[in-house]
């Protein structure tokens, strides 16, 4: 049985040494730097918009007792079943039932990374009922059986080869290289769907506690439609998704759209108060809400990296890591990747399972740049490495670290050391690359510097001597 | 010894307490935080007296100027770790916005670009400061490269620990490198420069690696 | 204990201590000094009806919309008409409204009414759809619909090319000024459904390659009455 950090580290090497793949999501990104640079120079202030939302952010997640409670009085006002869920079985079991008493026999659903956390089609499908993703990433990955390669562009890491090899397989489409005819493909057979489904699941991407409604942010119109034409309206909403105020909007939705794909604004943002209400010609005639906290409240507790969860599920910070970028998302063997995944996973499924994407790490700091609620990401994956260590120091590296700070604080000993080193690395040259190199993790890809013949400390002795 | 010299040249009184060793860097990194703390207490000790005390790379910098009052919050010395952090400067930024010094009187013929060391840059904010610096320099030729800002992929023990992915990330920042035509590359954190120099070696490729303070020690 | 209690009460606990306060690196500011409203971040917005107008114009144009200024009633028709030729609409889908009954009989086609409750696969059929609207978003060129003002939630997704009529006095000069109008309309009684549109339904899923009408409609056509 492997370790995840042996799956993260087989997979790395895979993707790593793919140019194709590394070339492919290079392009794939260029033209969002381009989209997103270009939509924050509209901003009168870009960073005084994101001190702005980190500090409302800030706001309803230090108070998040009194906002979620305040959503969910208000959805239940007009008619919402809102469930609280304390973890992912809990939310299960309850979508199921709902679906189990409706008798349903289609699911149609959009897209939501919260369902894929609690792996939600999967418990659908094992209790007979058929679940079809409406969005056309995630339909495509769905066809494939392999899981979102990134939280925002499920399917960035295939050509539209791939794709129409993969509907002419799974669906008889004839093989075409134009995109508009694959995705014309792809709303013929949803549009079936969506007028046979007796049940639409949907995630959220905000709760307003002001008022009692969830806001849906997507581009294609299949959430609309997910959450407009079935009998039952399923939205599964993480219970960090809360903002205050419904004005709040006016300042996430273009930073949304921004730093998650580059675009002045996303082509439909969707507020849903609640079921169908007695005046209107359609919708569904039950809403239901189902609060998710699957271990969130541990991350709450956890001050330090409680800002995690002002994440709005950009993916920014996956688009500018130079690690997801060669390593790819499925490396990463968990529902959130990149850098947010990297500090999140450790809380929701366990530090010394998931310590890895923390230190799989050169700590650039490209993502808390970017970052448009200012989270202090890659702090944070400091600070999982030193937790890591405190709940289960590594004895080898223990030992190391313990001669590392033994040989520093005496240095007359570093002194030594680093003259030995120097005197040694002729002999160095003749192990080299082989299992006897200590240094064989460097210089299986890379040449080792010679050291300079003199120290500086030499260097600065020769100079005071006249 | 470059620091050194572009120091007195410009007229100011080097010191080097022989008694340092390392800012702890390499154990705070891997989550080793105690131990960091042991060889960093020893520094603070050591450069107590120091009016300002500069460093050569970035990574230091940051570690000194960024992380120790983190490091040493809620400790009997956080007071002595926060007047050391703020007395503590990377080279280029202690020339240009401590010293107000553009031109050093630095000549040195080339064509470079400039790799942003990932901890000047985003921890300690330094983007037009060694740039300005190289600009003063006469007869050099500064050309910006394209992934000027990418990590090299160097990130410590992460080198190491993770070889491979560190391997690509390099193969990037010397693949951006070459379509600069430039004959030389700058940093001013010499971790990046021993990444990027072990990487352009095995590819053949005879770009020079430099670190600022050897360019700005020329005349 | 319920489950609502379980995880409030881990919320109460978990918030029982305090998170240090957030490092402000340079340039960085305090909250002190943050506006009450964001608008003074967001892209700016001029404060004539005109630049408004003319704002959303151009932002209506990227996102490849179609808006029409016109003078009156018998303009928005010609309009309308002409796209009923050229795609050779044979039944659009509408709802009861000032604009709208002023402009579907002079089409002439088969309608299926929303108000009165509809079946699918007669909305489905339809090859457009003719609504009215909240508000329209000079900010952004949105176009903010809702149950009551547009026939309920599916008629403007649905059908393949979407027509809203607006008037003049609806243009509202971005997001947070749209919002503050629907608070002062509806109080507590919102629409179950409300919902900024921004241009035809788009994918890029593809290879990055944007394609119109993935599954919501492929033209959005906005007319501006006074």
């Amino acid at each position: 049985m492997k370790t995840h950090a042996q799956e993260f580290s087989e997979s790395a090497r895979q993707y790593t040494a793919d140019l194709r793949h590394r070339d492919w999501i290079q392009q794939a990104l260029s033209g969002y730097y381009a989209k997103r640079d270009e939509c924050k120079s509209r901003f009168q202030n870009w960073a005084g918009a994101r001190e702005l939302a980190a500090e409302i952010k800030r706001e309803a997640i230090n108070h998040l007792d009194r906002y979620l409670d305040e959503f969910a009085s208000k959805l239940e006002a007009r008619g919402t079943k809102v469930f609280w869920a304390p973890d992912a079985q809990a939310a299960r079991d309850y979508i199921v039932g709902v679906a189990r008493q409706h008798r349903v026999r289609s699911i149609i659903k959009s897209k939501s990374m919260t369902a894929e956390e609690i792996h939600l089609n999967e418990a659908l499908e094992k209790n007979g009922f058929k679940v079809v993703e409406s969005d056309m990433g995630e339909y495509i990955v769905q066809l494939r059986q392999e899981p979102p390669y990134h939280i925002v562009f499920p399917a960035m890491h295939l050509t539209r080869q791939q794709i129409s090899g993969l509907f002419h397989d799974r669906l008889g489409s004839e093989p075409t290289n134009n995109p508009e005819d694959l995705t014309m493909i792809a709303r013929h057979i949803m549009r079936r769907k969506y007028c046979e489904a007796d049940m639409g699941i949907s995630g959220a991407n905000f709760a307003i506690a002001e008022t009692g409604m969830i806001s849906i942010t997507e581009n294609e119109g299949n959430a609309r439609l997910t959450t407009s034409l079935p009998k039952v309206h399923v939205a599964l909403v993480g219970i960090e998704k809360v903002l205050p105020k419904l004005s709040d909007l006016a300042l996430f939705l273009p930073m949304l759209a921004t730093a998650g794909a580059g675009q002045p604004i996303t082509c439909y943002n969707t507020l849903y108060g609640g079921p169908r209400q007695p005046d209107e010609p359609d919708g569904p005639e039950e809403f239901h809400a189902v609060l998710l906290d699957n271990r969130r409240t541990e991350l709450l507790a956890d001050a330090e990296q409680r800002d995690a969860l002002h994440c709005i599920r950009c993916g920014a910070c996956l688009n500018v890591c130079p690690i997801f970028k060669n390593v790819g998302g499925h490396s990463y063997g968990t529902t959130y990747q990149g850098p947010i995944g990297s500090v999140i996973t450790p809380h929701l499924r366990g530090l010394q399972d998931w310590k890895h994407l923390s230190q799989a790490s050169s700590l650039c700091g490209a993502c808390t740049e970017t970052c448009p609620v200012k989270i202090d990401l890659h702090h944070h994956l400091l600070r999982n490495r030193r937790n890591a260590v405190r709940g289960h120091p590594g004895r080898r590296e223990k030992l190391l670290q313990a001669g590392f700070v033994f040989m520093m604080r005496r240095p007359k000993l570093y002194q030594f050391v680093a003259r030995a080193g120097r005197r040694l690395q002729p002999l160095q040259r003749l192990i080299r690359g082989t299992i006897f190199d200590p240094l064989r993790a460097w210089t299986q890809t890379r040449s080792f510097p010679s050291l300079a013949k003199k120290s500086f400390r030499e260097l600065w002795r020769e100079r005071r001597i006249p | 010894m470059d620091i050194v010299r572009v120091l007195e040249r410009l007229g100011h009184t080097v010191d080097y307490p022989e008694a340092q060793t390392c800012c702890g860097q390499p154990a705070f990194n891997s989550g080793y935080w105690d131990e960091a703390r042991a060889v960093a207490e020893r520094q603070m000790t050591i450069f107590r007296d120091a009016e300002a005390v500069v460093i050569a790379s970035g990574s230091c910098g940051a570690m000194v100027q960024v992380f120790y009052p983190e490091l040493f919050r809620h400790h009997p010395r956080e007071i002595e770790a926060r007047a050391l952090s703020a007395k503590t400067f990377e080279f280029s930024d202690f020339l240009v916005n401590q010293l107000g010094v553009l031109d050093v009187g630095a000549r040195f013929l080339g064509r470079a670009t400039f790799h942003d060391g990932c901890h000047g840059l985003r921890e300690l904010g330094l983007k037009k400061e060694p740039r300005l610096l190289l600009q003063h320099v006469q007869g050099l030729e500064l050309v910006e490269m394209q992934e000027a800002e990418t990590c090299c992929g160097f990130g410590g023990t992460f080198a190491v620990k993770f070889p491979m992915i560190s391997t690509a990330m390099g193969e990037v920042k010397c693949a951006s490198i070459a379509e600069t035509g430039a004959d030389y590359v700058i940093s001013n954190d010499s971790s990046c420069l021993m990444q990027i120099r072990g990487i352009l070696d095995r590819q053949g490729k005879t770009t020079k690696t430099l670190h600022l303070a050897e360019v700005l020690a020329r005349t | 204990m319920t489950n609502r209690e379980v995880i409030l009460g881990r919320i109460r606990e978990a918030l029982k201590i305090v998170a240090p306060p957030p490092v402000y690196r340079q340039g960085g500011m305090k909250p002190s000094a943050l506006p009450g409203s964001p608008q003074q971040w967001l892209p700016p917005v001029g404060p004539t009806l005109d630049e408004r107008i003319e704002l959303f114009s151009r932002n209506a144009a990227d996102l490849q919309a179609e808006f029409h200024i016109c003078a009156n009633v018998g303009e928005a028709v010609q309009y309308v008409k002409h796209w009923m030729i050229v795609d050779g609409w044979r039944k659009i889908g509408r709802h009861s409204g000032e604009l709208t009954d002023a402009v579907a009989p002079a089409l002439g086609l088969a309608e299926v009414r929303t108000e009165d409750g509809y079946a699918l696969n007669d909305l489905e059929s339809c090859d457009a759809a003719l609504t009215e609207c909240e508000a329209l978003v000079a900010q952004t060129g949105s176009v903010l619909v809702s149950a009551p003002s547009a026939g309920g939630r599916a008629l403007s997704v649905l059908p393949p090319h979407h027509v809203v009529l607006a008037r003049q006095h609806q243009m509202a000069p971005d997001l947070g000024a749209a919002l503050e109008r629907m608070q002062e309309k509806y109080k507590d009684k919102f629409p179950s459904f409300l919902s900024f549109i921004s241009g035809p339904s788009r994918t890029g899923d593809i290879e990055r390659i944007l394609v119109l009408g993935a599954h919501g409609p492929k033209k959005l056509t906005i007319l501006l009455l006074p």
